[in-house]
């Protein structure tokens, strides 16, 4: 096959009828830039809303299920045949706690899947304003791999977060806890723990998720003073949060730890199952909007072709009474459907990209996502890769099959019709 | 000893549709080199029918043909489209140009396909026969803003450029003026006296067919004489 032939005789025969070529490249040019778009902007979206969960979840969490012993001591002292019967077994407190945690802390961060670790302290408190006191959950954190591994930073609207380092007596609150207790940052503030102890911690930060449930009743503080708030020693961890370099490799990990160690490891993937169908959703939907739009864009192509072989008839017959193969003739069709599929794929990931420029600086400005300043964009070369595949794969179907009537044509039919 | 460049044996066709029809009937016949013979016959004889099976381009048809003492009767598409752009020449009643390219362009095209020589080469000879034909003048013209004579001179440089064995024309000048009619028997004249290309014409024109080396009469899909 002669190539640069094959694509001559299609150009001319494109632009001795320029118009409805252009127009069928219009048609697209707007299926691929409204799939670029679409995708973009799903995908943006997805990448914010799932980094809005993903990010704060450990990969692995560490921690221990509060249950009654099912062996109680005594059942360790008898022979198999004695019977020992105990009533009303009840939790013990100090189950929380996660048993031998620097060991466990060192075994981890020697394995190399492992990014970090961040330990925290989990306690229960009430915030006191006034005669209100409301419920609360304080943790315990080590703001530094807070940051580094969970991008606590994101999400700390007001104040400086490592303060937490070195004040003791620092507290970050939840955003949604500050707008109830009328507090602001400098201000001091009253926690009563279950165990009776009250402590006075000074504001230092506000903390907003965009998760309402969370920014109404948690808070942070470091280690230090978590465990001081329970009355614990500095060996008193409840929960290891766990990030690995491959979140893909959760499951396994998490059930070597619950294998050798008598501990619950909830994985990301346990713990998030639902976002990953409403990614797919989205992502079903954008396909499935775009694909229809280029099948429309395809019926323009093939109609268009189909008049131009029409047209054409006594050039499709000439070229074969003068040499010319059915295969040549057929490829010159094929040929001008994807020259409009270049074309109009080509202006489509420009219009797409424009768009999508346009679209990442309008403000987008909502209370759930503080650090949101504009509509999120995803800008991944992979769609406009994607985006000129599709334009060349459904413009060559919709040149094949008029093209296979060109390869047909019987020219003697046509020369005699004259 | 003459060589023979087309030659049928006992070639018979059928139209099917709408009724059987047996449009050409045994027909025997053959052309020497450098040979200039014309087809006569009464309209819906089957001149055109037999020119398109001697040109290739209709397969559907019993008996044998052989060009250049080839055998080309069961030949794929493909061989016979290669065979037609080497060895055949056609010219039809309407100049049927490609009326998107420019009149060097049209000429160009076989050759292109052929692609036995390179680009300029093929462009060279291109000029070269339409000067031959003299419109050299008009090589970059569009093909479709030009006089219905100069058409056809360019249809039949366009049916010289492979240097074909043998030329076909189909009433190649019954949709000419009488001046442009003597104008293209000229040339055709011509091609065989001084270059002894071998031609097969069909025509109504009896001055034309008068002046041709041999006549071949047919009547009701038979070969007469
Ligand atoms: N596709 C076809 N189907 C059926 N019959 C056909 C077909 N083409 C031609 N015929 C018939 O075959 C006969 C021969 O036709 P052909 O075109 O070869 O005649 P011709 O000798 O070239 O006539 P003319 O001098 O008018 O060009 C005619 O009677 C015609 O009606
Ligand atoms: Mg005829």
């Amino acid at each position: 096959m002669n190539i640069p032939l094959i694509s001559k005789i299609a150009k001319n025969h494109l632009l001795s009828r320029i118009k409805q070529p252009i127009v069928a490249a219009l048609g697209v040019m707007f299926g691929i830039g409204t799939f670029i778009v679409l995708v973009s902007f799903m995908t943006g979206l997805n990448a914010l809303l799932d980094g809005l969960v993903l990010n704060r979840t450990p990969h692995i969490h560490i921690y221990n299920e509060i249950e009654a012993s099912e062996i109680q001591p005594i059942e360790r002292k008898l022979n198999p045949s004695e019977i020992a019967n105990v009533y009303s077994v009840k939790p013990k407190r100090n189950l929380q706690r996660i048993a031998n945690v620097d060991a466990l802390q060192r075994e981890l961060l020697a394995d190399e899947k492992v990014r970090g670790i961040s330990p925290q302290v989990s306690a229960q408190a009430f915030y006191m304003a006034g005669d209100v006191a409301l419920n609360g959950i304080i943790n315990g954190i080590d703001i530094q791999q807070e940051m580094e591994l969970f991008s606590m930073g994101d999400y700390i609207v007001a104040g400086d977060p490592t303060q937490l380092n070195y004040l003791d007596n620092g507290i970050i609150i939840g955003k949604g806890v500050a707008d109830k207790l009328l507090v602001d940052i400098g201000d001091r503030i009253q926690i009563t723990t279950p165990n009776g102890g009250v402590f006075n911690l000074k504001i230092i930060g506000f903390y907003q998720s965009g998760l309402a449930e969370i920014d109404n009743i948690q808070s942070y503080v470091n280690i230090k003073r978590a465990q001081i708030l329970l009355g614990e020693k500095s060996n008193y961890i409840t929960d290891l949060n766990v990030k690995l370099h491959d979140m893909d490799d959760a499951p396994e990990m998490s059930r070597l730890i619950e294998s050798y160690r008598d501990i619950s490891a909830v994985t990301i993937q346990e713990a998030n199952a639902q976002f990953e169908t409403g990614t797919s959703i989205r992502n079903l939907i954008t396909y499935a909007v775009s694909v229809t739009l280029l099948v429309v864009a395809g019926f323009g192509i093939y109609n268009i072709l189909n008049m131009l072989i029409y047209e054409k008839m006594n050039d499709i017959a000439i070229l074969k009474a003068t040499g010319y193969t059915g295969a040549d003739v057929q490829w010159i069709f094929i040929f001008q459907a994807l020259l409009i599929g270049i074309v109009g794929g080509a202006l489509g990931l420009l219009l797409g990209f424009g768009l999508s420029v346009l679209i990442s600086q309008i403000p987008f400005e909502t209370e759930a996502l503080p650090t949101v300043k504009t509509y999120p964009v995803n800008f991944s070369p992979r769609y406009y890769v994607i985006g000129i595949v599709f334009a060349l794969v459904s413009t060559f179907f919709a040149g094949y099959l008029p093209s296979r009537k060109a390869r047909s044509i019987d020219p003697v039919e046509i020369l005699r019709g004259q | 000893m003459t060589k023979t460049i087309l030659r049928t044996e006992n070639v018979n066709k059928y139209f099917r549709k709408p009724v059987l029809f047996h449009v050409l009937k045994d027909i025997n016949i053959s052309i020497n080199k450098g040979e200039f013979v014309s087809i006569m016959g009464k309209s819906g004889c089957g001149k055109s029918t037999l020119l398109y099976i001697l040109s290739t381009m209709d397969t559907d048809y019993d008996g044998d043909l052989y060009i250049n003492e080839k055998k080309v009767t069961g030949l794929s598409k493909n061989e016979l489209a290669y065979l037609r752009s080497k060895e055949i020449g056609f010219i039809f009643q309407f100049h049927y140009l490609l009326s998107d390219f420019s009149v060097v362009e049209n000429v160009m095209l076989p050759a292109l396909k052929l692609g036995a020589k390179s680009k300029t080469d093929i462009r060279k000879d291109a000029i070269q026969k339409l000067e031959m034909l003299n419109i050299g003048h008009i090589a970059n013209k569009k093909a479709s803003k030009i006089s219905g004579g100069e058409k056809q001179r360019a249809a039949i440089a366009r049916c010289l450029i492979n240097n074909p064995s043998i030329i076909m024309g189909d009433e190649p000048t019954g949709n000419l003026d009488s001046k442009n009619s003597q104008n293209v028997f000229r040339i055709l004249r011509e091609l065989s006296d001084e270059y002894g290309l071998s031609l097969l014409v069909v025509t109504h024109d009896h001055d034309f067919a008068g002046q041709t080396d041999r006549i071949i009469e047919m009547g009701d899909g038979h070969i007469i004489s």
